[in-house]
């Protein structure tokens, strides 16, 4: 950040670390631009549920009431909002640099099944500390793979990283389902082989729920994107791209080389959510298995401002939302809260410029 | 083998091949002429959803298959008004916006068929063209457009507006017209084509499915990528698309030993590898695409 360019003696802050330093007016834009967003999807969201003809209030006060009231619905929202928050600080690290990794769903279904396929090779006999080690790796590195094509497209070949990654969604979920179909699922299932126990994420408990250890994975990721971001060289470069591609460019930052770092690593995120899915929950690959998590993710990365912390708040909201959703089901339609993530897509988008607008104003 | 040739070479395939290429076509040629005009259309996949719906929805309603046809024409006309009004009045980002309305459309059409039929993945039956290629006016309608979109971007007030709005926003400021205005008009057209396009996905089977646009207005938008933003090209490229599709269709009615589900993934892979093999700085995009 740019020395202060008034006169007087800078405050003590400003000699803080640049990480450390809250920069007071972005905070605030960024806290008032969620808050906008999520008020307007409530809103909006609620108007939907009046003309499905239901009382809003009713239905908002019975999702909180029985998500607080249930320690399992409280279970499955952190079971949600771990991989929401890893697919979140994917699309979030790709955004920062001004790509937009919508892939994130396909990268989730490359670790799941990287992971499911390694998990499965493993001698029933791994011990945990080899077991989970390698299988995490498996699934970060699937989805970094795909990651880095999509970057290395978009760099090489100049094709817009959104039409790649839809395109690659529906290629990796294809072989995803022709693996299952020849060498996976076993006779007329849609579920394959049991992965090595060592390999097993503990659950968390919660009544039963699947809640499990690998929020302590999404909690690493949040601090190690929180500290690339903030207080490396390497945050900045990627940050700079993504404010402004020429100039980072004319530092002498090689911003294709960025660009591909940043879809491999967001992609390795995005892969990482499947040690939620299959050593945490399911313990083996499943048809479908994480589905919607990629799309979810940018709803988190937008509303939680492409801050890591802000991500991993946005996930939880997002997850009470899905599965205080699922708990009210006999109130409201699922679908209204499928739509509810597409609304508040929209209305981040919306609140951006009207909150600049404001502040200019003021 | 023989049976795979003869299927392939005959004339049902083509026309499977034209009715296949329809809504790509469509959605790609109301893609073009909204992008020319300065605006990432990302949006394509919500038109032909919300357009397929509304077509079934009327189509059930009605009894008719033409009002079926106005509806989805109407239905893309109304998500375009919304983009370009996010877009432009409210300046949001244009790729969010278009992915936020994806999203809304694939659980919004959702939650209506669980509103309207008590149904969460498929409509009642409505009119259907079936395999009719002739006779359906959808068919027709994107000929048209494809032999007069060339003509009216280059010749017409319209589409001169609408190209200077993509290249020169300052230009036409100049000469006292609204950019904004320009755009809105050139994404009503898209809107309206695109809208068609997904009444042809649900009129050609006679039903609405939940997500049954499954990617194509991405497709569609690649290759108005590919064919440098000219719409006639991008049908053309839309024809190629199609015609994998077709292969695909052939070699399981056939029998062919080939793996299913990767056979399917054709159309992708196609577009993925036509990303890589076009050199994408050789037609720019619109010089002020994306910008406010």
């Amino acid at each position: 950040m740019m020395p202060r360019g008034d006169s007087g003696p800078d405050p003590v802050w400003s000699r803080l670390p640049q990480a450390f330093r809250i920069p007071f007016s972005g905070t605030r834009r960024e806290l008032e631009t969620a808050v906008l967003a999520l008020l307007a999807s409530i809103a909006i969201t609620s108007v939907l549920m009046l003309i499905s003809g239901k009382a809003p209030g009713h239905v908002w006060w019975a999702m909180l009431t029985r998500t607080t009231s249930d320690p399992y619905v409280l279970g499955q929202v952190l079971y949600k909002a771990t991989g929401i928050a890893l697919t979140g600080l994917a699309v979030s690290l790709a955004l920062e640099a001004r790509l937009l990794n919508i892939g994130a769903e396909g990268q989730v279904t490359a670790g799941v099944l990287a992971c499911a396929l390694v998990g499965t090779a493993l001698p029933a006999g791994t011990p945990a500390l080899v077991a989970i080690p390698v299988c995490v790796v498996a699934a970060a590195g699937a989805g970094a793979a795909v990651g880095a094509t999509i970057g290395v497209l978009r760099v090489w070949r100049g094709a817009h990283e959104v039409i790649t990654s839809i395109m690659f969604n529906a290629i990796v979920s294809g072989i995803a389902l022709y693996l299952g179909n020849r060498v996976m699922f076993r006779n007329g299932t849609t579920t394959g082989a049991p992965i090595a126990p060592g390999a097993e994420l503990s659950p968390l408990g919660f009544g039963g729920s699947s809640a499990n250890t690998s929020i302590v994975l999404a909690a690493l990721a949040v601090l190690v994107v929180w500290w690339l971001r903030g207080r490396t060289t390497w945050g900045q470069a990627w940050r700079a791209v993504g404010q402004s591609p020429e100039a980072a460019r004319s530092a002498g930052i090689s911003v294709g080389k960025v660009q591909i770092l940043v879809m491999t690593g967001s992609g390795a995120l995005a892969g990482l959510a499947a040690a939620n899915f299959v050593m945490g929950h399911k313990h083996a690959f499943e048809e479908g298995l994480g589905r919607g998590t990629g799309l979810l993710g940018i709803s988190a990365a937008l509303l939680g401002r492409m801050h890591p912390v802000g991500v991993a708040i946005a996930a939880l909201a997002l997850g009470f939302l899905s599965s205080g959703g699922l708990a009210v089901g006999d109130l409201v339609d699922k679908e209204l809260i499928e739509m509810l993530q597409g609304v508040v897509v929209l209305a981040v988008a919306a609140a951006v410029p009207w909150v600049r607008r404001a502040e200019v104003a003021a | 083998m023989m049976e795979l040739l003869t299927t392939v070479f005959s004339l049902g395939f083509a026309a499977q091949v034209l009715r296949i290429a329809v809504p790509y076509a469509l959605a790609a040629m109301g893609g073009a002429i909204t992008e020319r005009s300065g605006v990432i259309d990302l949006a394509l996949e919500a038109k032909l959803l919300f357009g397929a719906f509304t077509a079934a929805a009327v189509g059930h309603a009605t009894g008719s298959a033409v009002l079926g046809i106005a509806g989805g024409v109407a239905a893309g006309m109304i998500v375009a008004a919304v983009q370009i009004g996010c877009a432009l009045r409210l300046g949001a980002d244009q790729v969010i916006i278009g992915i936020a309305l994806n999203s809304i459309a694939l659980g919004g059409t959702r939650f209506l068929l669980q509103r309207l039929y008590g149904e969460g993945a498929n409509s009642p039956p409505c009119p259907a063209y079936g395999s009719a290629v002739l006779t359906n006016p959808i068919v027709w309608i994107a000929v048209i457009a494809t032999a007069v979109l060339p003509f009216a971007l280059r010749r017409t007030r319209w589409g001169m507006r609408l190209r200077a709005a993509g290249d020169r926003p300052d230009a036409l400021v100049a000469v006292g017209v609204s950019p904004t205005r320009a755009r809105l008009a050139a994404a009503l057209v898209g809107g309206a084509l695109a809208g068609a396009g997904g009444a042809q996905l649900s009129l050609a089977v006679g039903g609405f499915t939940a997500d049954m646009s499954s990617g194509r207005g991405y497709i569609a938008l690649a290759m108005v990528i590919l064919a440098g933003w000219r719409p006639a090209w991008a049908v053309l490229a839309c024809l190629g698309v199609a015609t994998t599709e077709a292969l695909r269709i052939a070699f399981q009615v056939t029998g062919v030993p080939v793996a299913q589900e990767l056979v399917a993934l054709f159309p992708y892979i196609a577009t993925v590898a036509v990303l890589i093999i076009v050199v994408s700085n050789r037609r720019p995009p619109p010089r002020s695409l994306g910008q406010v």
